[in-house]
């Protein structure tokens, strides 16, 4: 793209048009135009057809998910704009995650807008702006593209995370999400200019092969510990997690999940690219960062999610200690080949799919105690028996007990620490293994709670679930069971493989 | 040869039997009380039925060799398999297995503990039982890891909801207790993986490692081995429970219903010892030598721990769960030696624990519905109140102390005898010392096991129960005990029923102990 430019100032030859590959691009163009729909159709639909709109926006996601499919299929890689702009098999494994995560959030979100007195046009618009944003994403390997793609995917959501704007703690959620990531971004931009200077290309490929060879200069090393600590903000680890517990608390809940999931997976697709490509040469500046980050997440997140009462704010904190176990495995960047990708890639599938459902049941339930404390899930169990399973699911799922998909997760970020077969490797294991411990403990209090407790108030009125929640508990349940038990989570992780990595 | 449909399908058949069930029960509504009793009887009794024509169709006359063996990818990528067998070491636990939870069904027929909810407990149930069966057959590490992990969370809610008044307490401490092992355990079994040709097969496993050269890897260290060695050790330890590790076992089996203890201490504390004889031992020989004096020690302060803290119960539940304790030091200390008679004697310990333990958490079950009370001071006569029930524990105490002649005793005295004289590298004196220890334990057995039956069953009803009206042994009592009070007098005089089984595995087992030490 640059070099386009360049082209542009010298004057020879003029303007050449890039190459288009429309196929590559069919998915960001369907959901582009989906989302251009919805607006327009939220101009001239009646009050009472405002229905419809989700309707649309759950149907684009779906559409778009085609041409991810036929994509696959055709399984050729394609690379456009310079190689600026890959179609890979990791972009399109995260793509069918974003749309299919995107597509759970708008059924969460169907029931929740329409009944709370929200402006439902320019939700779903914001909410498939982001989503374009994730998919554009999956594909970008160049500073410039990832940036971008960024900046499209956080702008639409510190938005809907203060959409709740009657509410003093909607503001908060909002307002500290938004301050907090417009400082990260500059962290990770003045990271960026640092990279562009070293290697003198915004690319991925020619950031990695600039930083080969000779020792780290302090450039470098400020360079990576920038562009990690900006994606750092985005996976909410610790010590760049503090906006998460309140903007959780305080966004619409199906917004806390998106956030929670595919805005997190985003931060970790951007993650990977840039350390796995951009920073190939240079593992023993990014080994003991993540180290650190990953220790520190785990740990505090769990320790902290220990002590909370409401349960959106111990799912932020246990999200902050997942984002922990995910970011094991690059701890040991460059010692396991690609096991760092495919780990990863596996690790956000399930948690994808268990972090959503625990997320749906939340929101089930507060439609009739109106409440996410931990005390208002008391005598779940006895008058709505099939949330308390669904969830108990979940939250096991969540701490990783077999046969439920979360072990597989846990268990391929364990197997990648341990391949590298160092002390400090080892020592992370022990890390992980005694945090898995401490993370059970706060995941069976909400089940004893469910089961255990009776209810408060001897309130047992049975609690009405909207087709579109038990949709989205369809989906999620039928995901982390199956995921536990097929080798389908680890299959497609270790499908989704970068082109960059085999040299392009 | 053994038949075909059995060797593709029957040890699959069985594990997963009863899960199906749970699902078939999943559709049913929760108010269908009777066709969930049926269902769940059924699931087992099936799963049960093909159990007994495999066990029917071994060649008893090869133990040593997996049998009924399905080897199939599973999960590729990591390289786990779906690896189900058995052989002679795992045909007395699934044996026990199959037994046990249909009689537990059978017993909770017509009183299940509050709060009720049958389609709950028996789902619960039998999800436990496709845990542990297929524990006992897996041969993959990673499938076995899972089957272990998978007992978890029924027995979690089973305590939790079904229990006495600390439920939630001695639940969730159960589960912390056992996933730290199991977190350890993974890690092991990772870095097993790793240094062993990559792969989770046990038998390959145990193969390279001895023979680092034949399977093109690199000798393992002896530090790293003692070191994967400790992760299981965790793992199983808490799980059996070895000193000081079993303080969840007295809560978790004081507080769970009746059933949840039988299941508890016949069949999920063998999963630990199970696990050393199949995991640990054979993959890392040399490793389970340089520990075996330690367990040793441990396994000897479990058995007199355990019996002195038995003599200071006040509660008859309490008084059993730590007799477990002590009884399972027996077990342990026999592994502890590495001789297939140690071994052996391990093996029927399990056996004959499960069997006779069971059966004296099923008897405080049912003093508990009569009297409401386990208190020890409270009860009494319960020979003139109850004269068949008191008989009953009477002859299940007397097998528990290990009376010759029932099954105790061949799970006691053989591992005392064992211990004179410990496998190939390891100390004989020290070995010696846990034997006089050990010998010692069975005395204190005798005490409050006697003291127990003298205080609840002899003498005169306590006043507050004179004028009671207590009912006798009734009929779903009679069907879930008899197989368990004939099985404790058919192995307590014929206990080759057990030996003949799993001699020769064993022997194979400690074999390869004794080889990898060079003796």
């Amino acid at each position: 793209m640059l070099g386009t430019i360049s082209t542009l100032a010298q004057g020879d030859g003029g303007f050449v048009r890039p190459v288009i590959d429309w196929h590559a691009l069919a998915p960001e163009l369907v959901l582009t135009a989906v989302l251009c729909i919805v607006l327009v159709a939220d101009l001239f639909l009646p009050e009472d057809r405002k229905g419809l709109l989700p309707s649309l926006a759950g149907l684009g996601l779906l559409a778009a998910l085609i041409p991810v499919l036929t994509l696959a299929v055709d399984g050729a890689d394609r690379s456009m704009f310079g190689g600026a702009y890959v179609v890979d098999n990791f972009a399109l494994v995260v793509k069918a995650l974003f749309l299919v995560a995107g597509y759970v959030t708008v059924l969460q979100s169907t029931n929740y807008i329409a009944e709370g007195d929200y402006a439902e046009g320019e939700y779903y618009f914001l909410l498939l702006s982001s989503i374009l944003g994730m998919l554009v994403m999956g594909s970008a390997r160049d500073l410039v593209t990832i940036f971008v793609a960024l900046e499209l995917l956080s702008i639409p959501a510190y938005l809907l995370a203060g959409w709740r704007k009657r509410d003093p703690k909607g503001n908060e959620a909002g307002a500290k999400y938004y301050l907090m990531g417009v400082f990260a971004t500059g962290v990770l931009l003045y990271g960026m200019s640092l990279l562009y200077g070293v290697a003198g290309s915004t690319k991925l490929s020619d950031i990695g092969a600039g930083l080969a060879g000779g020792e780290s200069v302090p450039a470098i090393t400020l360079a990576i510990v920038f562009c990690i600590a900006g994606f750092g903000f985005k996976v909410s680890a610790v010590p760049f997690h503090t906006w998460a517990p309140d903007t959780y608390e305080g966004a619409p809940t199906p917004i806390t999940a998106f956030l929670s999931v595919s805005s997190k997976a985003a931060g970790f697709v951007a993650l990977l690219q840039l350390v796995i490509i951009g920073f190939a040469e240079q593992p023993e500046v990014v080994r003991p960062l993540m180290w650190v980050l990953s220790a520190l997440s785990m740990t505090i997140g769990n320790v902290v999610a220990l002590r909370q009462t409401n349960v959106v704010r111990m799912l932020a904190y246990s999200g902050i200690s997942q984002a922990g176990f995910m970011l094991a495995p690059l701890a040991v960047v460059g010692q396991i080949g690609d096991d760092t990708l495919t780990s990863i890639v596996t690790y956000l599938l399930i948690y994808a799919a268990m972090n959503l459902g625990a997320f749906t049941v939340v929101m089930a339930v507060a439609r009739k105690t109106g409440s996410a404390e931990v005390s208002s899930f008391g005598g779940l169990f006895d008058y709505a028996p099939s949330l308390a399973v669904l969830m108990s699911l979940f939250l096991f799922s969540l701490a990783g007990i077999p046969p439920l998909a979360g072990w597989l997760a846990k268990f391929v970020a364990f197997r990648a620490v341990i391949d590298a077969d160092t002390g400090w490797a080892y020592a992370l294991a022990v890390v992980m293994a005694v945090n898995s411990v401490i993370a059970l403990a706060y995941y069976a209090n909400i089940a004893k709670e469910m089961w255990m407790n009776p209810a408060p108030g001897g309130d047992e009125r049975p609690v009405r679930v909207p087709v579109s929640l038990t949709a989205a508990l369809a989906i999620t349940a039928a995901f982390t069971l199956v995921f536990g038990v097929t080798q389908w989570a680890t299959e497609l992780g270790d499908m989704a493989s970068f082109v960059a990595s085999i040299g392009m | 040869m053994n038949n075909e449909f059995l060797t593709d399908w029957g040890l699959t058949l069985m594990v997963f039997l009863p899960a199906a069930g749970a699902l078939v029960m999943l559709l049913i509504p929760k108010a269908e009380e009777q066709a969930h009793r049926w269902v769940s009887l059924v699931a087992v009794l099936a799963s049960a039925g093909i159990g007994v024509a495999v066990l029917a169709d071994f060649s008893y006359d090869r133990t040593a060799d997996l049998q009924f063996v399905v080897d199939k990818p599973w999960i590729d990528v990591i390289n786990a398999r779906y690896f189900v067998g058995i052989d002679g070491l795992s045909v007395p636990l699934v044996a026990l297995t199959l037994l046990i939870t249909p009689l537990c069904i059978v017993y909770s027929w017509n009183h299940f503990p509050e709060p009720h909810n049958p389609k709950a407990f028996l789902i619960l149930l039998l999800v436990l039982q496709t845990g542990m069966l297929g524990t006992f057959v897996a041969q993959d590490l990673i499938l076995f890891f899972v089957f272990f992990e998978v007992v978890l969370l029924p027995m979690y809610f089973l305590i939790g909801v079904w229990g006495a008044e600390q439920r939630q307490y001695a639940a969730i401490k159960f589960f912390l207790f056992t996933l730290f092992g199991s977190a350890l355990m993974i890690i092991s079994f990772l870095a097993l993986y790793f240094v062993g040709g990559e792969t989770f097969v046990i038998p390959e496993l145990a193969r390279n490692i001895s023979e680092p050269a034949a399977a093109g890897i690199e000798a393992v260290p002896l530090a790293t081995q003692v070191l994967i060695f400790g992760g299981m050790f965790m793992g199983f330890g808490i799980k059996v429970p070895i000193f000081p590790f079993h303080t969840w076992l007295p809560d978790a089996h004081t507080q769970a219903p009746t059933v949840g203890s039988v299941i508890l201490a016949a069949i999920l504390l063998k999963l630990g010892t199970y696990g050393f004889i199949r995991v640990a031992l054979p993959i890392l020989p040399e490793a389970a030598v340089e520990w075996a004096p330690y367990i040793g020690a441990l396994a000897v302060i479990g058995i007199i721990y355990g019996a002195l803290a038995c003599l200071a119960q006040t509660d008859m539940k309490r008084l059993i769960a730590f007799s477990s304790v002590s009884h399972m030091g027996f077990v342990m200390l026999g592994i502890a030696t590495l001789t297939d008679f140690g071994l052996n004697a391990a093996v029927m310990g399990m056996v004959a624990h499960g069997i006779i333990t069971g059966m004296l958490f099923f008897l405080a079950g049912s003093v508990k519905e009569r009297y409401h009370t386990l208190e020890i001071r409270r009860l009494g006569g319960i020979l003139v109140k109850a004269p068949r029930m008191g008989w009953i524990l009477g002859f299940t105490a007397m097998a528990s102390l290990g009376l010759p002649g029932l099954a105790g005793f061949w799970g006691e005295f053989p591992a005392i005898l064992s211990a004179y004289d410990p496998g190939a590298g390891l100390s004989t004196v020290t070995f010696r010392v846990y034997m006089v220890i050990a010998a010692l334990g069975t005395v204190f057995a005798a005490g409050y096991l006697l003291w127990l039956y003298q205080r609840t069953s002899f003498g005169v009803p306590t006043d507050e129960f004179e004028d009671e009206a207590i009912a006798d042994v009734q009929v779903p009592e009679w069907i879930a005990w008899v197989p368990m009070l004939v099985l404790i007098l058919v192995i307590g005089v014929y206990p080759n029923l057990v030996f003949r089984v799993t001699d020769d595995q064993l022997t194979s087992v400690a074999q390869m102990v004794a080889s990898a030490v060079g003796g």
